[in-house]
């Protein structure tokens, strides 16, 4: 009995985080970027710093019109927002935020996490796929191309801190891991965090949504809360990589008092992640496809490929 | 690992190479973070107009003589005019009845002004005026058309004109108003010849 309500407990909190985590970088993003631009139009609903624009938000997407193109393919078009959302609530469930805040504790969680994540990927293509609208289509094509490049850097520079760490287990990893690995794994970890922009389709790799070309790429066609799902989704991949990223990269939750605040170690670390995936957003210019393509093969993937070497190399040395 | 220069403008351009710029883009956008915007929040904040701005033409009707010269000067032609000439009777018994212009209709429409302001300049009484007041939209073009009782109604919110520099020279009002009383003529001598002009020759 009490295990069933412990599991009950565990997946309440996890789709009480993600349906909080999301909104948060959401609301961080609109901010930041408002004032990386010296904006004021975010700071407006609702009083003191605009609090309420994603409840405005939220209230716009609701009173629009639930629209599904005559020659689309239905049911693959209803359920392209659901495929790209879900999968991210998975791999929040095996993220461990510390030793003991952790949903599901999966032994090769770091495997299980990469494989959910790339499962939303396919959302965006069926939403292409089915639209039956030609920017749709080459949104989805130019989706399907970035997310083939992109895979790759992620999985090796995974592949290096797992290596390192003799585990493919995140708690493992985080154990493993020393202050050293953040020069040591710092190619990678640049790689991962590019490549995990990238994945998210986010500036500056939103060459599958230019709106100024395809007009908005795989999410032509969709309006109302359909839409806001895939915008919500985007945001949870955001929660996702920067959740991944900190406790991969910057030691999870290592720090003062790790072991009574640990897990808000972790969250501070993957929030500054996220501010810095908002940055990128606001600071750099959209790539052009091929310059996206070359980018991959010809840095992240080689350096990526280094770095594994690399950790190979010492992990011998070493041990 | 000299090869991380992993950012994403790395196709870069020959020469200079992409990361200073993308660097300097996160500089940039940081530093605006770090700043207060500069927006004029202009419903909820009125701005700060300087005094000769150029919001609307006021017209001070007790001082309109219908001349017609800013109708007449207008480039947009969006000034109408309206007299009739009155009759004042004379103020002595024996003198002369005079005429004088009473201004009937006098309207500026604002869908058609340019606010070039020629017709203030040219006004010999100061019978116009700029006003700073700028909120006078409408949802129908028609309503732009101020008939003078609008236009009268702007004249409170007309700046009172800068005061002179130091060193500037009176204005001509006062300055025609202090100039001590021209002496008295002196009475030409009564002696004097006046010299007949030569007869006029050979002009029949």
């Amino acid at each position: 009995m009490s295990h069933a309500l412990e599991l009950v407990l565990r997946t309440v909190s996890v789709l009480a985080a993600f349906l909080v985590l999301p909104l948060l970088v959401g609301q961080t993003e609109h901010k930041v970027m408002a004032h990386m631009q010296g904006r004021l139009g975010p700071m407006y609903a609702g009083g003191f710093h605009g609090w309420a624009q994603l409840v405005a938000d939220g209230v716009k997407f609701v009173q629009k019109e639930d629209i599904t193109p005559r020659d689309a393919d239905r049911p693959v078009f209803k359920l392209a927002p659901a495929v790209s959302l879900v999968p991210y609530l998975v791999a929040l469930a095996v993220i461990p935020l510390s030793p003991t805040v952790v949903a599901a504790d999966v032994d090769a969680s770091v495997l299980f996490v990469l494989a959910a994540s790339a499962v939303g990927i396919l959302g965006t293509l069926m939403a292409g796929w089915s639209s039956a609208n030609k920017y749709a289509l080459l949104g989805g094509m130019r989706a399907a191309a970035q997310l083939l490049s992109y895979e790759l850097p992620i999985v090796l520079a995974t592949a290096s801190v797992a290596l390192a760490a003799g585990t493919v287990s995140l708690p493992g990893i985080v154990h493993a891991w020393h202050p050293l690995w953040l020069l040591w794994q710092a190619p990678g970890a640049f790689c991962f965090l590019l490549a995990a922009v990238a994945e998210l389709q986010r500036p500056p790799f939103d060459m599958p949504v230019a709106d100024s070309e395809i007009v908005f790429g795989p999410y032509t066609e969709y309006t109302g809360l359909r839409f806001a799902f895939f915008l919500l989704s985007e945001y949870a991949g955001i929660v996702v990589m920067s959740l991944l990223f900190a406790v991969l990269f910057l030691g999870g939750w290592h720090g003062p008092f790790a072991d009574t605040i640990g897990w808000v170690w972790t969250l501070l670390k993957a929030a500054a992640v996220a501010v810095v995936v908002i940055w990128f957003r606001v600071a750099w210019p959209r790539l052009r496809e091929d310059q996206l393509q070359r980018l991959a093969w010809l840095v992240l993937v080689p350096v990526a490929i280094a770095q594994l070497a690399l950790t190979g190399v010492l992990v011998v040395v070493t041990s | 690992m000299s090869s991380n220069q992993t950012d994403p403008g790395s196709p870069a351009p020959k020469g200079r190479g992409a990361i200073p710029g993308l660097i300097k883009g996160l500089a940039t956008t940081a530093r605006t973070l770090a700043r207060p915007s500069h927006t004029a929040e202009y419903p909820d904040a009125q701005p700060h107009l300087p005094p000769r701005s150029r919001g609307v033409i006021a017209l001070l009707e007790e001082n309109c003589t219908s001349c017609m010269l800013c109708a007449r000067e207008c480039p947009d032609w969006c000034i109408y005019i309206d007299s009739h000439k009155e009759t004042i009777p004379a103020p002595t018994p024996g003198g002369r009845e005079r005429q004088r212009n009473v201004l009937d209709r006098f309207a500026i429409d604002f869908s058609l002004c340019m606010y070039c302001g020629i017709c203030i300049e040219v006004c010999p009484f100061d019978a116009l005026h700029w006003s700073p007041e700028f909120e006078y939209a409408e949802l129908d073009i028609r309503d732009l058309l101020h008939e003078k009782e609008r236009l009268g109604q702007w004249m409170p919110t007309v700046p009172p004109p800068p005061a002179l520099d130091p060193g500037a020279p009176e204005p001509a009002e006062v300055a025609a108003a202090n100039k001590p009383p021209r002496a008295a003529r002196p009475a030409r001598p009564a002696t004097t010849v006046r010299p007949q002009p030569p007869a006029a020759q050979g002009d029949a």
